[in-house]
């Protein structure tokens, strides 16, 4: 009774603003809105949806985005908290400026990444410099490119230290007795990073790279600064179809919305099956 | 004991490497901001100006209005979590009950699921309350993000607090409100602190939500600089990331030693 009293304000909060927001999503997306008399709900919206190329395309897009950034972010994370674990000259600085980047907006990351990847960048400068290219078209496109490698660009430098630190805080309470034990028995460094190592961090691990998937997915802020304006990510077309002058698109934005909460989802079951084996 | 795949030397590469990729894209930030005429192919600009930040904090461009929005709307959200918030991380921190796990669920699931999925539903029933394109609305539906966040703190920082001196200050016969002043309130301040410094910070960083509620009418820090970092001005651009990045540096010169991977404080902050 004292914990419902307890939980009961966050909750009702929870419920309606998250719930509200997602019943409503989803409400719309079938087109049952009884207050202007639609209550005949349809899979039209999504019909739609699934038979346009487009769609599939930022959905592949949004896909390749969000894998490959946690998959990259996830390698280098565990690599740099397999170093900042010794202390070594510098370790201070690079432990701080882990921290830091956590506190820097996407945003800003983002607006970084443009100014350093751009054709008229610090890269295609410093390529410039070097004799390698005469105009700034002569550069490789690393921004607004159909293979969103200004976009990864951020997330990696976003998130390998989000990972990295939930990585580091496991390896340091697990300790160094096992891996003793393993190069005792003769296991060299990769066999015990693979059969030692891998499987103690593993539950944190997977639970850091499952909140980074998710948000790689359907983050709109960063696609829409660097990212190709055709195919647009997913959560950059669902805007668009949202603000188009003709409300007819507002079925399929809301389409597009909760088919990203439902990757989401897929996310949060993830989550939720690796602190289970924490 | 030393690890196999990191050499000693290898170490002190690996860290220089690492330090280099993080400052990186801070670095044209800062230099933009005091630039003058930074053309391809200069790698430094040819002349130095503070004519950016002049600008960026002149009421011409709209950085102070629009500072205050921002500042206002994140203390207005972390009020809000605090004040819901803190009783159910007690719950979550100090009871096991039916359906804690439940709990645990709907809890987690607005840290995951992006918000702009969340906001074009809540789109719709704001705008029905009129609170589309008002700073209240913003603030409102911040707490999307920044409420689970509070909660999931605070019940970390109520696992470590001791229920026993509560019921000490109860049996000398102080009442419910006294306990909570007295003894309650002074345990868990540190780590609640904790909480609403980062709280602010997710709701100081959030842009659909607010792009999509505030309907470009609430016109917070991160739209400003997105605004003028797509057209063309990097300048000022540079000077709005460098204020807009403050906070967090003086957040985390306060608070660094919670920010480890065992703390929840930094699941939050990834978004």
């Amino acid at each position: 009774m004292r914990v419902a009293l307890l939980l009961a304000p966050a909750l009702s909060v929870i419920v309606v603003l998250f719930g509200g927001g997602m019943a409503v999503a989803v409400s719309r997306s079938v087109g049952w809105m009884p207050v202007i008399g639609l209550t005949d709900p349809s899979l039209a919206a999504y019909a739609v949806v699934f038979a346009d190329p487009d769609f599939w395309a930022s959905f592949a897009l949004s896909l390749h985005i969000a894998l490959t950034s946690t998959a990259l972010a996830a390698v280098l994370a565990v690599a740099s908290a397999l170093l900042l674990r010794h202390s070594f000259a510098g370790r201070g600085i690079v432990a701080f400026l882990f921290q830091l980047n956590l506190t820097v907006p996407h945003l800003v990351g983002a607006i970084g990444i443009l100014y350093l990847f751009s054709q008229s960048g610090a890269f295609a400068r410093l390529a410039y410099q070097a004799g390698a290219i005469a105009v700034p078209g002569d550069f490789p496109a690393l921004v607004f490119d159909p293979y969103a490698i200004g976009i990864i660009a951020q997330y990696v430098w976003k998130e390998a230290p989000f990972i990295g630190l939930i990585v580091l805080a496991n390896l340091q309470s697990v300790g160094e007795d096992w891996e003793g034990v393993a190069r005792s028995l003769g296991a060299g460094p990769w066999q015990r990073l693979r059969h030692v190592v891998l499987p103690m961090i593993g539950p944190g691990l997977v639970s850091a790279c499952a909140i980074v998937f998710a948000f790689a997915f359907g983050a709109y802020e960063i696609p829409a600064l660097l990212g190709a304006s055709h195919p647009p990510a997913m959560p950059v077309a669902a805007y668009r179809a949202f603000t188009d002058v003709d409300l007819a698109q507002r079925p399929r934005a809301m389409a597009m919305s909760v088919v990203i909460a439902v990757v989401a989802g897929v996310a949060i079951w993830a989550y939720l099956r690796a602190a289970r084996r924490a | 004991m030393t690890d196999g795949l990191w050499s000693r030397r290898m170490r002190l590469l690996g860290g220089l490497v690492l330090v280099t990729w993080l400052m990186l894209p801070l670095i044209p930030l800062g230099v933009w901001s005091v630039a003058r005429g930074w053309f391809f192919p200069d790698l430094l600009p040819t002349a130095w100006t503070l004519e950016p930040w002049r600008y960026a904090l002149s009421d011409v461009g709209g950085v102070p209005g629009s500072l205050g929005v921002t500042v206002g709307i994140a203390a207005g959200a972390t009020l809000l979590a605090l004040i819901v918030g803190v009783p159910a991380g007690r719950a979550l921190g100090m009871h096991d009950f039916r359906g804690k796990r439940l709990v645990e669920i709907a809890i987690l699931a607005p840290v995951i699921v992006p918000g702009i999925a969340v906001a074009m539903g809540l789109h719709a029933v704001f705008l029905r309350a009129g609170l589309t394109g008002s700073v209240w609305g913003v603030m409102l539906v911040h707490l999307v993000p920044v409420l689970p966040y509070v909660v999931l703190v605070m019940a970390g920082v109520f696992a470590n607090h001791d229920p026993r001196l509560e019921d000490q200050a109860r049996s000398l016969g102080a009442g419910p409100v006294a306990v909570w002043w007295h003894v309650t309130l002074p345990a868990i301040l540190p780590g609640m602190a904790v909480a609403a410094l980062f709280a602010f910070l997710v709701s100081w960083s959030q842009y659909i939500l607010t792009l999509l509620i505030g309907g470009g009418r609430v016109v917070t820090l991160p739209l400003l600089l997105f605004n003028f970092a797509t057209s063309g001005r990097n300048d000022i651009a540079g000077a709005i990331a460098v204020i807009y990045v403050l906070p967090g540096v003086v957040v985390l010169a306060v608070t660094a030693r919670y920010l480890t991977g065992r703390g929840v404080a930094l699941r939050g902050v990834a978004r």
